[in-house]
């Protein structure tokens, strides 16, 4: 080995450490005392007893109980929105794919119990729906509560994971898949059984299993809707209200982390070898067909319908944001400006801590992810699977064991020349925030630099730069599309955390927006300025989404001209 | 195995106001190994898809066995095609795989069993039946795709460039594989490529494509040997080119160019109409030597030329000539020993008036 190439290795080795430190720290360590203490006897050894314990109290196993129904039904009811749309748009010519496409973005952009709020003004026991509703036929639907309520606001808002899953999924079957069965003699829903479904699996797989994680682990949406006896709500109840000490606390978070790693791991089973992605170079997708008079109408009534619902949390809260009062009718009385005023005036600081804690956050995942991406792809430093592995096992972590991990692991440490204990630090917030995003920052960036060719960086270094110059002028610039995509994705979905915050945060001052919204959104005289201070959260986080849109997009593109030149026949 | 007689009569199709297939006319015989010849764009996987049922004509017939199927749909033709990428299905297993088309035929279970191991064993892949298609080489796969489109007995074999997926010495290797395979089931095929070589080796009749129509139907040597036009002479094999004026005079047409000077055309007198033409001469056909030695031959017509470089090629060598202004490509077979002209060498080209071929623009 050459003298630079040995200190290349030394140098890759080294950022192996420091990152595996940091993951050590700041995800591993908190994530297994919490562990640790849900099984710790009080002499010591390790017990079950708080296991046992927890299942005693009636009020946790129906909390466990509930937990699981809400993910199912809610993993259930987003399918249902989501496996019509995803083939509507692959299978036929309409101009209601566009319609669709905004569809899958549009709820992501609003934080689940922002939207729960707006949901219960319109559909809940006196809202706008039910009013309308005991007006004209003297009966209303409780579809707002207790666990109805958050599966419908929960497949509301996650539904989109399933489609946007699903729709890759059936884009990367090639067209050959499906004529060389209809060449072989089937057709209709013998072939879409036999044929496109089976291939579809996999991206409906993925898609379904990150449903019911963030079902599952949700704070948020219970919490709002009052609904506290499921499993986040409990845990928080639990080490808010008894305190850091109780067991029960710690037994739920090992439950929700096992629970996660079980959905995680069953579907990677199912996706085990099943690489299903068709399309080659030249080919095409699915063939799409032209929608019947009927159908169309159909097709554009049950897409209408859908975004009318995925639309009204969003019409719900501007209408909260401007109402002076709303309250037992259908729409406000009368309308002001006064709560975004109040918000402006109130809470410009934590307008400016999200853009802080979550602009710090993405950056580090962005850093993280790109180093990561690296070392895994470029280099062959031992415990580079290892690094892999620890940034994507924050996907099974919830944010409130993350949070509650980092107040019982740095209880009571302080910074030497700082007197306040590290917990109420405010970087203790982006961190989490970061360490909760990773895994889909590292994804973004290992699939940037899975398409840059290893031959462009020989090319450089064949021309005489080194392996530093060659990862700053070649690599990062080439990359630039995914790091950024990378950096908006984690920087709007931590906009909206609200688990991690609501444990972390321990002055007004140090508050995020996300939390200022909880906050306002506890008592009705706040739910203005609450609604105003979420409009003002989704139109940071929609135009977010808009941008990391335009850069993926035009992205694809470029990738999709440079890999062209298939033929025309 | 039944085979079919395949008919296209005045076949068009156009996708908006691009005409793709522009009056395709074609008779395929039962039994017959036919190829679609031609460029990227040329229409052949066009009307391959069009045969297949996967593209419909706007106007035209297609037929098979006199019976007309144009508004068929695919899976009521019972036409076999093997796609370019072999579009196996990546969850099912190969026996799956070859069992798909049966089991749509609702045949007994017995019988498709009996089937599948029959055409596994045809292609010699008895053995891989449990295997994922992902764990096959191309080659394999490429097996699977062609038991799997015979297991249904089709009256018509389409391949769909079967070959362009595998490396050069497995491509040569399954094409004489093909064509020993096709012969013995004597089943009417139809071979979609862009290599003028793989269709030559391989099939009965060709049909050279370009721009939508059919450019010339014939044996692989009559395309060969006499190609109706500039696009066939030059897309079958490597040719040179001879431009000049037809003169029309009382002893018969004559033509006249720098190069060769006058000289009569007794075949194939041209039409009255035409002034300019161009003359095709087949590299292979010019004898070539050194003008300080010229070799006596008997071959009537002698230019001389300077060479400009040449190509070692293994059988041959090729030398680029010049010769008064106009390139020639000439092929001298290589013997070891023989004699190897450097660029700038003065040199005597030799051919017989039968080698030129009089062709159309």
């Amino acid at each position: 080995m050459t003298k630079t190439a040995r200190q290349f290795s030394v140098t890759a080795a080294l950022l192996t450490l420091l990152i595996a430190l940091f993951l050590l720290t700041f995800l591993i360590v908190p994530v297994l005392n919490v562990i640790y203490i849900a099984f710790a006897d009080v002499g010591s050894g390790v017990t079950f007893s708080h296991f046992a314990a927890f299942f005693g109290i009636s009020l946790m196993q129906e909390s466990f109980w509930n937990s699981l129904t809400v993910a199912i039904a809610s993993v259930f009811f987003a399918s249902l929105i989501a496996l019509p749309l995803a083939y509507l748009t692959i299978r036929f010519d309409f101009r209601g794919a566009l319609l669709v496409q905004t569809l899958g973005v549009l709820p992501l952009i609003m934080p689940p119990f922002v939207g729960a709020v707006a949901m219960q003004l319109i559909f809940g026991r006196s809202g706008s729906i039910n009013l309308l509703l005991i007006d004209w036929w003297g009966f209303s639907i409780p579809v707002m509560d207790g666990l109805p309520g958050v599966i419908f606001v929960e497949s509301l808002h996650y539904f989109p994971f399933i489609l946007l899953n699903l729709t890759v999924a059936l884009n990367n079957i090639d067209s050959s898949m499906e004529e060389s069965a209809q060449n072989l003699g089937a057709h209709g829903l013998r072939l879409f059984r036999r044929i496109v479904f089976p291939l579809a699996m996999p991206g409906y797989v993925a898609g379904a299993s990150l449903v019911f994680i963030k079902v599952f682990d949700d704070l948020g949406t219970p919490l709002v809707l009052n609904v506290t006896n499921m499993l986040a709500p409990q845990a928080y109840l639990r080490i808010t209200s008894v305190g850091l000490e109780d067991p029960i606390g710690y037994v739920i978070c090992v439950i929700m982390v096992a629970f996660s790693l079980m959905a995680l791991w069953l579907s990677a089973q199912v996706l085990k070898g099943k690489d299903y992605s068709t399309t080659q170079r030249g080919g095409s997708s699915l063939a799409r067909r032209r929608l019947s008079p009927i159908q169309s109408f159909f097709a554009y009534g049950w897409i209408g319908l859908l975004l009318l619902l995925v639309l009204s949390p969003h019409i719900g809260i501007v209408l909260l944001s401007l109402a002076k009062v709303w309250s037992f009718s259908v729409l406000p009385d009368a309308f002001t400006f006064d709560h975004f005023k109040t918000v402006i005036a109130d809470s410009p600081q934590m307008i400016m801590n999200t853009l802080l804690y979550c602009g710090l956050a993405a950056l580090l995942d962005v850093i993280l992810g790109t180093a990561i991406a690296y070392l895994i792809l470029r280099t062959n430093v031992p415990g580079r699977q290892a690094l892999d592995f620890m940034a994507s096992a924050a996907l099974a972590i919830p944010g409130i064991v993350l949070a509650i991990g980092y107040l019982r692991t740095f209880k009571g440490m302080t910074l030497p020349g700082m007197s306040d204990p590290v917990t109420s630090l405010w970087i203790m917030i982006a961190i989490a925030y970061a360490i909760r995003r990773l895994p889909y920052a590292l994804r973004s960036c290992m699939a940037a630099l899975q398409q840059v060719s290893v031959s462009l960086e020989e090319a450089a270094e064949n021309l005489g730069a080194h392996k530093r110059r060659t990862i700053q002028r070649i690599v990062v610039p080439l990359m630039a599309g995914g790091i950024l995509a990378g950096f908006v994705t984690s920087f709007i979905t931590a906009a909206v955390e609200l688990s991690a915050t609501i444990m972390l945060t321990t002055t007004q001052s140090d508050a995020p927006m996300s939390y200022g919204i909880y906050l306002y959104m506890q008592s009705i005289a706040g739910r203005g300025p609450g609604a105003a201070l979420g409009v003002l959260a989704v139109i940071i986080v929609a135009l977010g989404t808009y941008f990391s849109h335009r850069i993926i997009s035009s992205r694809a593109l470029q990738t999709a001209a440079a890999s062209s030149g298939g033929k025309l026949e | 195995m039944k085979s079919g007689r395949v008919e296209c009569k005045n076949i068009a199709l156009s996708y908006g106001n691009t005409q793709v297939l522009k009056d395709i006319t074609l008779s395929i015989e039962p039994g017959e190994f036919f190829a679609l010849l031609g460029p990227s764009g040329s229409g052949k996987s066009t009307l391959l898809r069009l045969i297949a049922g996967f593209n419909f004509a706007q106007s035209g017939l297609l037929t098979i066995d006199g019976e007309e199927i144009t508004q068929l749909p695919p899976w009521q033709r019972n036409i076999g095609m093997v796609f370019q990428n072999y579009a196996l299905w990546p969850h099912m297993t190969v026996e799956k795989n070859v069992a798909f088309g049966l089991e749509e035929r609702k045949l007994p279970r017995a019988k498709i069993a009996k089937k599948v191991s029959d055409v596994l064993a045809l292609v010699g892949l008895s053995e891989f039946a449990h295997r994922r298609t992902n764990q096959l080489s191309g080659g394999q796969q490429q097996r699977v795709a062609l038991a799997r489109t015979l297991a249904i007995e089709p009256k018509v074999l389409l391949l769909d460039e079967p070959l362009s997926n595998l490396d050069a010495k497995l491509r040569v290797q399954m094409r004489q594989e093909l064509k020993s395979l096709q012969h013995r089931l004597g089943i009417t095929t139809i071979f979609v490529t862009h290599d003028q070589e793989e269709a030559l080796s391989t099939c009965d009749r060709i049909a050279v494509m370009d721009q939508g129509v059919i450019q010339q139907i014939g044996t692989p040597m009559q395309l060969y040997d006499t190609p109706v036009n500039r696009f066939v002479a030059n897309f079958v094999g490597t040719i040179n080119f001879i431009e000049g004026d037809i003169e029309h005079t009382q002893s018969g047409a004559m033509f006249s160019s720098k190069l060769l000077g006058r000289i009569s055309l007794p075949k194939h007198p041209p039409s009255a109409s035409l002034f300019r033409a161009t003359m095709a001469l087949r590299p292979h056909t010019i004898s070539i030597s050194a003008a300080s030695h010229p070799v006596t031959t008997t071959l009537p017509i002698n230019v001389t030329g300077q060479i400009l470089d040449r190509e070692f090629l293994g059988e041959f060598v090729r030398y680029r000539v010049d010769a008064s202004g106009t390139e020639l490509i000439v092929d001298k077979s290589h013997q070891p020993g023989g004699e190897i002209y450097a660029a700038g060498n003065i040199v005597t080209l030799s051919f017989s008036d039968q080698a030129l071929r009089l062709v159309s623009a």
